[in-house]
């Protein structure tokens, strides 16, 4: 039996698939009001394309894969004018002992407790200031592995890296945490 | 042999955050235990890498449970400006 072809409605777009959008956005720019322009970006792009609507996925899907462009082009933009520009705190000599751990960052045992402090809300207000204060990249794919549990696979699709470089991004995010956390929470 | 298995500081952390979301290869994991025998701050990073991630797991769960929608006045606005690229 052949397949009932789906139609767009654009009166709708709005009430029907603005907040399903939206939270698409924020979980993956993490900023409300980048999230907000790109969905409007997004809305527009779909009307402007419109015409080439096949109809074989459903009007939501096809929504989302424009706002999915939208997202790639920002990540693309994020990384072409911050990429270069970022300083990153350095753990590792590059020297003679090259890999090796550079004496004044090396891991510091912690005074507090962890497990003690786990739920206390400062703690996640202060993990929260770490992760604002990392570059934008690292802050990005940090989030998307960690938090939002995306799939190494998908992360890489979307921001076009390879697994190594996600794996080197992961790796020096959480280092400075580790360090911004050890600073001002477990030795403070 | 052990040649092999000998990794940097730099490398053995990079391990040491990849098994953290239980990505790490088996080759991986034995380089990363055998640099552990070697080095007391890469095993002191690893127990806090554990304690790092208990952290990150439940600002996980937080951020799972807040669902996030357009305000009433933010729809106002982004529907009327998609009326005035409809015109």
């Amino acid at each position: 039996m052949p397949q009932e072809e789906i139609t767009l409605n654009p009166d709708k777009w709005i009430d029907n698939y603005a907040d399903y959008l939206f939270n698409y956005a924020v979980v993956r720019v993490n900023n409300s009001d980048v999230a907000k322009d790109l969905v409007q970006d997004a809305f527009f792009a779909a009307l402007k394309s419109a015409k080439n609507f096949q109809g074989k996925s459903t009007e939501r899907t096809w929504l989302v894969s424009i706002l999915k462009r939208k997202v790639i082009d920002y990540y693309r933009k994020i990384n072409s004018k911050k990429g270069k520009a970022e300083v990153r705190m350095n753990f590792y000599d590059d020297g003679e002992n090259e890999g090796s751990w550079l004496e004044e960052r090396v891991p510091q045992s912690w005074n507090n407790e962890t497990e003690k402090d786990i739920e206390n809300l400062e703690l996640k207000n202060q993990l929260d200031t770490c992760i604002d204060n990392l570059p934008e990249k690292y802050a990005l794919v940090f989030r998307m592995k960690t938090i939002q549990e995306f799939e190494t696979e998908e992360i890489c699709k979307e921001l076009d890296i390879t697994a190594s470089n996600l794996w080197v991004i992961i790796h020096r995010a959480r280092t400075q945490l580790r360090k911004c956390m050890e600073d001002n929470w477990f030795n403070n | 042999m052990f040649k092999k298995f000998k990794i940097t500081c730099d490398e053995a952390t990079t391990i040491c955050d990849k098994s953290q979301y239980k990505e790490a290869s088996f080759i991986e994991k034995l380089r990363l235990n055998w640099h552990f025998l070697q080095c007391k701050f890469c095993k002191l990073y690893s127990i806090q890498n554990n304690k790092m991630s208990l952290l990150f797991g439940i600002k996980a769960a937080d951020c799972k449970q807040h669902k996030k929608c357009l305000s009433k006045a933010d729809k106002e606005k982004l529907a009327a400006e998609f009326e005035k690229m409809r015109l």
